[in-house]
């Protein structure tokens, strides 16, 4: 008898849970859709209320939660518009081969600008669009943050685009795939996971130079925009050790709440985009994903409204086979002459405008003196030889700690999320505090630079190091044991060769991080002064704060020059290496 | 005869070179699909069978002469084809039913339509209980089986195959080219004419109506026959091992189409090859010819190409290159499908191993244009290193990008085994290592 009792108590209890979790899950997500709308009207109060560029930012923590949100506003917009840029643009670049050689050098160049040379152009582009309201402002910075996250998501979805399968390609084709059909079922899923992987990577970017996408001074304006980042930089500008840590508590709560609500279930969704013919067992799963999934709500959504959507959208296309991606290698001559016209005027626009731009950069650039030429290229050796440092520090922890995380499964299982973390907090918020450490030891931004560098670009090396070591087959270290090698054979033999396509990987992308980093390491407002030394980085930071035009314009082209033939000479042919020779072939 | 579904008229497939020279894919070829045939085209790798396929489903356009649908010019894809490929194709990011719906998806056929039809061609293939399952669950077989479903669920006229079953272990695919059939022969197969290209001599016969045989460089048809065997069709049927019999044969013939020209005769040091074809080194390793030569050497001295591929499991890609050194190299000849060792060849058998390099190097020399040509150019060289493009530009002219990296792979190969000369990977070179240097020319 009390057996049957608590049976049926049992029963009742899963079936009243059964009842109301979807329930419960369905209030949430109408919470959370409230929220959202709630959002978009203070967004949009606060963008066309009256501009104040230069906002009184206040120390109080009781500010933190506002600020917050202003500035996940602007990192989420900003990645949406990176979002579709990148899409954009890959898309364009794989579809038109006239322009994808162009289009490829420009994402080249672009890529090795830092954030703060994009920052007269775009700031007094939009205070002269929007003069009288708050969102010229606020433009301004979230295209400055749009800068620092869109190329590499760019070069993602083209390249994931350019290793879609011949047969796949095929496939699409003779089923007479329509082109939104081919791009909704082939090319997006395929491109999804790089774009994922590198959303994160450049989200992580954004928070880096949120401080000084910001706050930052013009020739004599000064633009401040509440936020995290005007608030951690405020508080290091007055040596207010307290508001730091606020900002910093409140800064990493937001980061790993992101990480937690979206990009755990992002990656755990894109999973199923993964290009493999057999399952592999450790699938990465998100708790907040299944629960969508769940959502009785948003399954009723999804068959009442985008269901039919598509379908009708499917139906159209399909009615008109114009839509149709042409034949790659057929015979042209169908592109009518209106087109042919339209190409040449653009081509012709195109041509005046670069042409006016590189005449109005020689105008400005008659004011540099010769002797300004010359400091500009000892300072871009000098943040060049900071990089390498940073870069050989790096290496020297993170290579060793990285092979031994990927070779013993469960250090990994503690230290890979520990390091995410870690990974995820921005360097830059960490500055005040470094600095302040820095400082009592009598240290200065000299080799601190190098530091704080170091700081943001280390796990690049890292993770790919992890995961360079976890695809050494066992079979290979089993040699290294059954034949007794000496630690330096197995690491000559094995190990490095083994992890070095992925630590090339780790190393550009260190190298160029590191590059961008210089503008915020080597010259950083603190506790009422301008802290600084003698670099490139410097160099385009104070022209910035000045309005030096001349001095930004040229700094930023030997940057660019710099990072590119980097690229070229040194990156490139050591990474072809590691695809041809060092490949771990089954 | 009826009317063609799908017909090619001098259809041609090459790439131009710089100046006047290109290089040709497909000579041009006729070619018809007509209805309520299963039409297999067979040809060794670089016949250029996948390519023909291609043009007549419209996904490549020809270089020259045109492809007709019921007597109309074909301009991108065709409407009402489907195609079934090697690597399976499927979208691992749909689900069964999704891939197969696709199609009709395209078509902009209604959800609810699009449902029962594509429940309905997965239940015809077998595959009922599948539909929400993605296809990384699936085995090998069970997603070929998904292609054929998506190939038919849109009622194609013709369904084209493009080595359906050469992805799939020996007995899936039997299995699945016996259902094949049965649909066929059933009619259970919502399409007028099976268009399948294959490399597996066997498998053409126990399906064709009528078999088709490609030559090579470039790839042209070489044969075109109805075969009437009844179905089903018996492997042990001396009419069936007649038919394989024959098309060994064929396949086996000399080139007779523009014959090799051989630039031995015009001198090793004569670059105008340009006009001239270009000998083909086939895609053979010296230890196959070997295996090849003790077999041989081990039987009576002659033996059927076909029974000999059968009995070593081999499908003609693998073997025929082998022959085709062998006989190169003077080991063996070659006549009426059968493969017969020579003096030399047995000489090579009974060798060991430093004599056979020895009897390699003097045969490779002697009848490898490629091989000579390395060597000598190598001599002529001071440091005796030449880089890889070098070579590239020589061959270039002659074969695609593809098939340029292919012979100088297969030259590395032999010219290894006949310490001739070596390779550098890194630094992308050929070179003559230092006792060869000596060895070949004495006292130098």
């Amino acid at each position: 008898m009390p057996v049957s009792n608590v049976n049926s108590r049992q029963m009742w209890r899963a079936r009243l849970q059964q009842r109301t979790w979807p329930v419960l899950i369905d209030l949430a997500v109408f919470a959370a859709l409230l929220a959202v709308l709630g959002a978009l009207a203070a967004v949009a109060r606060y963008w066309f209320s009256a501009a104040v560029p230069a906002a009184e930012i206040s120390r109080s923590p009781r500010a933190l939660p506002l600020y917050a949100f202003y500035s996940l506003v602007r990192m989420a917009t900003a990645y949406l518009l990176s979002l579709i840029f990148a899409v954009a643009y890959g898309y364009i670049a794989t579809y038109s081969k006239r322009w994808q050689g162009v289009m490829l050098a420009i994402l080249d160049i672009l890529q090795s600008i830092p954030v703060l040379s994009f920052l007269p152009g775009v700031m007094l582009a939009m205070v002269a669009l929007f003069p009288t309201r708050q969102m010229g402002v606020e433009f301004g910075s979230i295209i400055l943050i749009f800068t620092g996250q869109v190329w590499n998501m760019a070069f993602s979805f083209y390249a994931s685009l350019q290793a879609i399968p011949r047969e796949l390609r095929e496939a699409s084709r003779v089923y007479r795939f329509s082109r939104l059909q081919t791009f909704l079922q082939l090319e997006l899923p395929y491109g999804s996971i790089g774009l994922v992987w590198n959303s994160m990577v450049s989200v992580a970017g954004g928070w880096f130079f949120l401080m000084a996408c910001e706050m930052f001074q013009l020739g004599k304006r000064d633009f401040r925009l509440p936020g995290l980042g005007s608030f951690l930089q405020s508080a290091a500008s007055a040596g207010d050790t307290g508001a730091i840590i606020w900002g910093l508590v409140a800064m990493i709560a937001v980061i790993v709440l992101i990480d937690q609500l979206i990009w755990r279930p992002a990656i755990a969704w894109s999973d199923k985009f993964k290009f493999e013919q057999v399952e592999s067992n450790a699938a990465p799963a998100s708790g907040i994903l299944n629960l969508l999934r769940r959502s009785p709500l948003l399954t009723r959504l999804r068959e009442t409204v985008f269901t039919p959507l598509a379908e009708r959208m499917y139906r159209h296309y399909a009615q008109h086979p114009a839509a149709q991606p042409e034949m790659p290698d057929a015979g042209q001559g169908t592109a009518s002459p209106w087109r042919v016209a339209a190409g040449y005027a653009s081509a012709v626009v195109l041509l005046m405008a670069i042409g006016y731009g590189v005449f109005e950069a020689f105008r400005t650039l008659r004011a540099v003196t010769s002797a300004e030429l010359v400091v500009t290229v000892q300072a871009a050796l000098a943040t060049f030889l900071r990089v390498a440092v940073s870069l050989i520090i790096a290496s020297a922890w993170a290579i060793p700690a990285g092979v031994a995380i990927g070779f013993h499964p469960r250090l990994a299982r503690i230290a890979q999320p520990l390091a995410q973390i870690a990974a995820s907090v921005p360097a830059t918020a960490l500055f005040p505090v470094i600095l302040l450490g820095l400082i009592s030891l009598g240290g200065g931004l000299g080799t601190g630079s190098i530091l704080l560098m170091l700081l943001g670009t280390q796990w690049y090396i890292l993770f790919n190091v992890i995961a360079g070591a976890i695809a050494i087959p066992s079979d290979l270290k089993e040699v290294a044991d059954v034949f007794r090698f000496s630690t330096v054979q197995r690491w000559r033999t094995v190990i490095l060769p083994g992890i070095y396509p992925y630590l090339i990987t780790g190393l550009v992308t260190a190298s160029g991080g590191a590059w961008n980093a210089s503008i915020i390491a080597e010259y950083f407002h603190f506790k009422g002064t301008v802290l600084s030394t003698f670099g490139l980085g410097a160099q385009i930071s104070s022209a910035t704060d000045s309005g030096n035009f001349a001095v930004l314009l040229l700094s930023t082209m030997v940057m660019a020059t710099f990072v590119v033939t980097v690229n070229r000479l040194l990156w490139r042919p050591l990474y072809r290496l590691g695809e041809t020779r060092f490949r771990l072939e089954n | 005869m009826p009317d063609p579904l799908i017909e090619a008229r001098h259809v041609e497939k090459y790439y131009a070179q710089e100046g006047d020279t290109r290089i040709q894919v497909i000579a041009p070829t006729d070619l018809a699909v007509y209805p309520d045939e299963i039409l297999a085209v067979l040809g060794p790798s670089g016949s250029g069978k996948s390519t023909l396929l291609r043009m007549l489903t419209g996904l490549s356009a020809p270089s020259a002469g045109q492809v007709l649908w019921h007597g109309q010019p074909v301009v991108g894809p065709c409407e009402n084809v489907s195609i079934v490929f090697q690597s399976f194709a499927l979208f691992p990011w749909l689900t069964v039913l999704e891939n197969v719906e696709a199609p009709l998806k395209a078509r902009g056929v209604a959800a609810a339509e699009r449902r029962t039809r594509g429940l309905k061609i997965l239940d015809t293939v077998g595959l009922d209980g599948f539909e929400m399952a993605y296809p990384k669950e699936l085995s090998g077989g069970m997603k070929q089986r998904v292609g054929f479903a998506r190939a038919l669920v849109v009622e194609p006229e013709v369904l084209f195959m493009d080595e359906p079953f050469s992805a799939l272990d020996v007995l899936t695919a039997e299995n699945l080219r016996g259902e094949l059939l049965d649909l066929w022969s059933d009619k259970k197969l919502p399409t007028r004419a099976v268009f399948i290209v294959t490399h597996n001599i066997e498998e053409a016969v126990l399906l064709a109506d009528r078999i088709v045989v490609l030559g090579k460089n470039p790839g042209r048809i070489r044969t075109d026959f109805h075969v009437s065997l009844p179905r089903p069709r018996d492997r042990k049927n001396p009419f069936f091992e007649q038919i394989v019999d024959r098309v060994y044969k064929v396949l086996t013939l000399p080139d007779q189409a523009p014959a090799v020209a051989d630039i031995a005769a015009a001198g090793p040091a004569n670059g105008s090859a340009a006009t001239t074809k270009f000998q083909m080194l086939p895609h053979a390793r010296p230890g196959g010819v070997s295996g090849l030569l003790e077999i041989l050497a081990d039987s009576t001295g002659r033996e059927d190409i076909y029974k000999l591929a059968d009995e070593l499991a081999f499908e003609i890609d693998d073997l025929l290159p082998t022959v085709e050194a062998a006989a190169m190299l003077g080991f063996v000849t070659v006549s009426e499908g059968d493969v017969e060792i020579t003096g030399a060849g047995r000489a090579f058998v009974e060798s060991d191993v430093l004599q056979r390099k020895e009897l390699f190097r003097t045969a490779a020399l002697e009848h490898a244009v490629l091989i000579r040509q390395i060597t000598r150019a190598l001599e002529k060289k001071a440091n005796h290193k030449l880089n890889d493009e070098f070579f590239h530009d020589i061959l270039d002219e002659h074969f695609t990008e593809g098939e340029t990296q292919l012979q100088l792979e297969t030259a590395i190969v032999w010219g290894r085994f006949a310490e001739l000369f070596d390779h550098d990977s890194n630094g992308k070179y050929f070179f003559t290592p230092e006792e060869t240097a000596a060895a070949v020319n004495p006292e130098s």
